[in-house]
């Protein structure tokens, strides 16, 4: 796992002119795709275009400035990434608010609220990096991470403070502040224990037990963790009727239990605890029962017609099937005829209205953004950091495929926001704080190591 | 740890190269399929986001418009005129069309190849696509005036009027009508709601009772008798001198062939105008028996029975019947029995003979211009066909001007003018009132409007039999003095 530094390493070059420049490129990208907006609604250029252009680049240019005098040594094309989806996001949000149509997808879209939460996102992403010099210091929190996540994951069954909005048990009531989902900090909080715990643990997990068939299955009394966190996914099922968070959190720690122990046993143990999971839960729950055969046959005419049956999913694919391959251009679409085209559904939203092309484009800049994390957790230097980097990207790219694929009927549909682009605080702020997380580390694994003092005596600097 | 970081950003891509697969069956393989469920109300959508173009008639008056609206669609159809034009405009509902609003939907709509260079330029220069302007060659004043004359009789009818010497339509009625605004709503419910109970309706409003439907002509079809009398031989004429027994007797039956109301038709040998004056149905009935079904039958083909015919909306087929026995001819030549007319061919006939024997095909679009109001289309009138010689035609002006001067059809009379009419009567079912026809065309000299009125057997007056004269002359002679005295 060690080597002997080379005195002779080549440098990451850190680029900050080159992300500069993409920065102000997504920046321009947003501001044309708001005159867009405003010239096929309205024949004009919208005049809040330029509190939402110049605003959304005086954001940016803060966020960099942060990033360039506390992370100088961050991966460049990170911020640009996360900066033209949260502005995409912000465009189509904008958009549904513009439509004169008087159905809810209109009339609750809010760009204002969402350019505020944008802000607020940023602040908390640069208030991360200021104060969080060293991510290691994380490490010590491990368990006290794992409990406020935990808290954090419940506290929507606490009486009078959880609501339950659209079925699902999610959100908590703040007087004077409005809701926020608790569960979408828990996620922070739990991949920061997970990492903790992990590396703590690892060597013990990794221990050989019985051989089946080309595999090591992991010694019963190991089984412990991967039970409880099954356990809590299942609680979060039950008791909160968010399928989404809970397949979100249990894949994310099995990925993360892959990850440390290199035991490809553990991913199968997940798998089949999940799908026994899933069944029970079909057997049990008429909703997540109604889920699955939306997914089988979404076009049945008494499923569609059904409560909770699947009209919002083939809304969805009316929508990117009405779009095409070059979609209907901004503005000249119907998204808002998609529930909740503002957060679960704006991925076909924007398919609508941007077209196949639009969707590969903005699938590859997830896509990128996750591989980029990915990368910094191959760079990172010690295993925490190897381990927190690698379960937040695979975090994110899971989540990417738990809501798109929901939508977009690759697989059975369960709520989740989309990250970055769906209207809503909690989500926001949590994803702008993964964020600051990557780019922390990012900076770490990058920024040349200390010289090695050589030939002194027989001192050997080691690098973990 | 770097070894399953790899694997696990294997993973990662795979999960978003699905993503992507996936999406690229929605949105380029299947595209289609969801585009065009019938449960996508995009489409519906659709037909309200472009401004189609008017429908005027006479150039000037406003029969349809799309105007701009607030809400969930951009463009609201509306129909100034309402039920005064509804069978010509037709309507547009948010999943039919009908009429005009449907034959010329392309052009409305801006989705005609004829405006292909036009959408083409709106591309680069950002305006929005408009649709074309239909103008109709209805005649404003006479179409009001006959709407007015026919309802005032209370009963359902048809007014068919026309230019004989190119074929334009000047007047189309037909009662009951409707308001086409109602079925031309956004609120799916509402529209197709209106329409099941207006579909519903006995007295079938929906129906154009010009083109949609075919009826016995009655009397009026004596015209066409004569015409092929006349043309059988050119040495007669209309002093030609025909048989006229009180009840002609039918080969093969018991039952005879009465005048009207039984009554005598001069001596028994009269001539032709005599009996066409006098609308006997024996001497009639016995030259169609003379010159025999295939006779009759090419006569009237020669007028355009059963030829297809679109004006644009396409028309029923008129057709003397099937052929039968000698009786049934001699039934058909005075317009009963088999023989089934519209509204619309039996205006034909009368400007046939209008026009010295050419009928013009009848159409209804004057003229088509793009949204800056440069043409597009213009109506080119064509000969349908060749029916009797211009000798011909003269012989019959001159009985049917004697008709209406001495005749049944005195009603039709205007000061001043030499109008040419014939009255029909019609029998329907035994013990139902009978329908009334009048067709005719003035000034008989330089002939400017040819028509066809019918009055349904009325339900709406019982008890006030209606009949050619007394009903539908009045009507035919209002229409004819507003085209001509203006």
């Amino acid at each position: 796992m060690s080597e002997v530094a080379e005195a002779s390493v080549t440098m990451p070059a850190k680029r900050r002119v080159a992300q500069l420049a993409m920065l102000a490129f997504a920046v321009a990208i947003v501001m044309g795709a708001y005159a867009n907006v405003g010239l096929a609604m309205g024949g004009a250029i919208p005049s809040g275009m330029l509190t939402y252009g110049l605003g959304l680049g005086a954001l940016m240019l803060a966020a960099y400035l942060v990033l360039a005098r506390f992370a100088p040594w961050a991966d460049p094309l990170i911020l640009p990434l996360v900066t033209l989806i949260n502005g995409l996001g912000l465009v189509m949000i904008f958009r549904l608010s513009e439509s004169p149509s008087t159905l809810p997808s209109a009339k609750l879209a809010s760009p204002s609220t969402q350019l505020m939460w944008t802000f607020v996102g940023i602040l908390m992403f640069s208030l991360t990096l200021i104060f969080l010099r060293d991510h290691r210091a994380l490490q010590r929190l491990t368990y006290t991470a794992g409990a406020v996540g935990l808290i954090l994951l419940i506290s929507p069954l606490t009486p009078f403070l959880g609501q339950e909005i659209n079925g699902a048990r999610i959100w908590v009531g703040i007087p004077g502040v409005g809701q926020i989902q608790p569960a979408e900090f828990a996620k922070l909080a739990l991949v920061v224990f997970f990492a903790g715990y992990l590396v703590a643990k690892r060597d013990v997990l990794a221990l050989a037990g019985r051989r089946l068939l080309f595999i090591d299955l992991p010694r019963a009394r190991d089984l412990g963790p991967v039970l409880i966190t099954w356990g809590v996914s299942l609680g979060v099922l039950v008791m909160q009727k968010d399928l989404g968070s809970s397949l979100l959190l249990f894949g994310t720690f099995v990925a993360m239990l892959y990850i440390a122990t290199q035991r490809s046993s553990w991913v199968i143990i997940g798998i089949l605890l999940f799908v026994g999971g899933a069944i029970m839960a079909g057997m049990l729950f008429n909703h997540v029962q109604q889920r699955f055969n939306v997914y089988l046959n979404p076009g049945d005419p008494v499923l569609f017609d059904a409560v909770g049956g699947s009209a919002q999913l083939m809304q969805g694919l009316f929508a990117m099937g009405s779009g095409g391959i070059l979609g209907t251009g901004l503005g000249q679409g119907h998204p808002e005829l998609i529930p909740l085209a503002f957060s679960d559904f704006i991925f076909p939203a924007t398919g609508e209205e941007l077209g196949l092309t639009g969707l590969m484009a903005l699938l590859m800049m997830y896509a990128l953004l996750v591989e980029r994390g990915l990368r910094t957790s191959v760079a990172a230097r010690d295993p925490f950091s190897k381990l927190l980097a690698g379960g937040l990207s695979f975090l994110l790219a899971w989540q990417v495929f738990i809501i798109v694929g929901g939508v977009t009927n690759l697989i059975p549909l369960t709520g989740l926001v989309t990250p970055f682009m769906s209207q809503g605080g909690s989500a926001l702020l949590s994803n702008w704080i993964l964020i600051a997380l990557l780019v922390r580390m990012s900076d770490a694994a990058r920024k040349p190591p200390p010289q090695a003092i050589q030939n002194e005596g027989m001192t050997q600097v080691f690098q973990r | 740890m770097n070894g399953p970081i790899k694997r696990a950003a294997v993973a990662c891509l795979a999960m978003f190269a699905l993503l992507m697969i996936n999406v690229n069956v929605l949105q380029a393989i299947n595209a289609g399929k969801y585009r065009d469920d019938a449960r996508n109300t995009r489409n519906y959508y659709d037909r309200y986001a472009v401004q189609r173009g008017r429908i005027t008639a006479g150039g000037k008056v406003i029969l349809a418009q799309s105007k701009e609206a607030k809400g969930d669609f951009k463009f609201l159809r509306e129909y100034p005129e309402a039920e005064l034009y509804a069978h010509l405009t037709g309507f547009f509902s948010p999943e039919s069309a009908s009429a005009i609003e449907a034959s010329q939907n392309k052009m409305l709509d801006g989705s005609s190849p004829d405006l292909l260079l036009q959408r083409g330029i709106d591309l680069f220069t950002g305006e929005p696509t408009r649709g074309a302007n239909v103008d109709l060659t209805i005649n404003p004043k006479a179409q009001k005036a006959a709407y007015d004359a026919l309802k005032q009789s209370g009963k359902r009818g048809a007014v068919v009027a026309m230019d004989p010497k190119s074929g334009a339509i000047l007047a189309m009625v037909s009662l009951p009508t409707y308001d086409p605004g109602e079925l031309s709503g956004t609120n799916k419910g509402q529209v197709f709601g209106r329409y099941d109970e207006l579909a519903k309706q006995k007295s079938q409003p929906l129906l154009n009772r010009n083109i949609d439907r075919t009826y016995p002509p009655g009397s009026t079809f004596k015209v066409l008798t004569a015409a092929a009398f006349l043309e059988d031989d050119s040495s007669r004429d209309a002093q030609t001198v025909v048989d006229a027994p009180q009840v002609l007797q039918l080969p093969n039956t018991t039952a005879g062939l009465p005048n009207y109301g039984g009554a005598a038709c001069g001596s028994g040998q009269v001539t032709l105008v005599f009996a066409l004056e006098k609308s006997c149905n024996t001497p009639f009935g016995s030259i169609g028996m003379d010159l025999g079904y295939d006779k009759m039958n090419e006569q009237l083909t020669k007028f355009g029975a059963g030829q297809p015919l679109a004006v644009p909306m396409s028309v029923a087929t008129s057709s003397f019947g099937e052929k039968e026995d000698q009786a049934a001819v001699a039934q058909a030549s005075i317009g009963q029995r088999s023989v089934q007319m519209t509204p619309l061919q039996m205006a034909m006939i009368a400007a046939g003979i209008a026009n010295d024997g050419t009928v013009m095909k009848p159409y209804l679009v004057n003229k088509i211009t793009d949204a800056k109001g440069d043409a597009l289309d213009e109506a080119d009138p064509e000969e349908f066909s060749e029916a009797i010689s211009s000798e011909t035609a003269g012989k019959l002006r001159d009985m049917m001007v004697s008709v209406v001067a001495n005749g049944t059809a005195n009603r039709a009379q205007i000061p001043g003018v030499d109008v040419a009419g014939k009255t029909g009567t019609a029998e329907t079912a035994d013990g139902q009132p009978p329908h009334a026809w009048f067709i005719s065309f003035a000034p008989a000299n330089d002939p400017k409007i040819a028509l066809a009125v019918l009055v349904e057997s009325g339900a709406a007056k019982v008890g006030a039999e209606a009949t050619g004269g007394g009903t539908a002359a009045p009507i035919a002679k209002v229409v004819m003095e507003a085209v001509l005295n203006q």
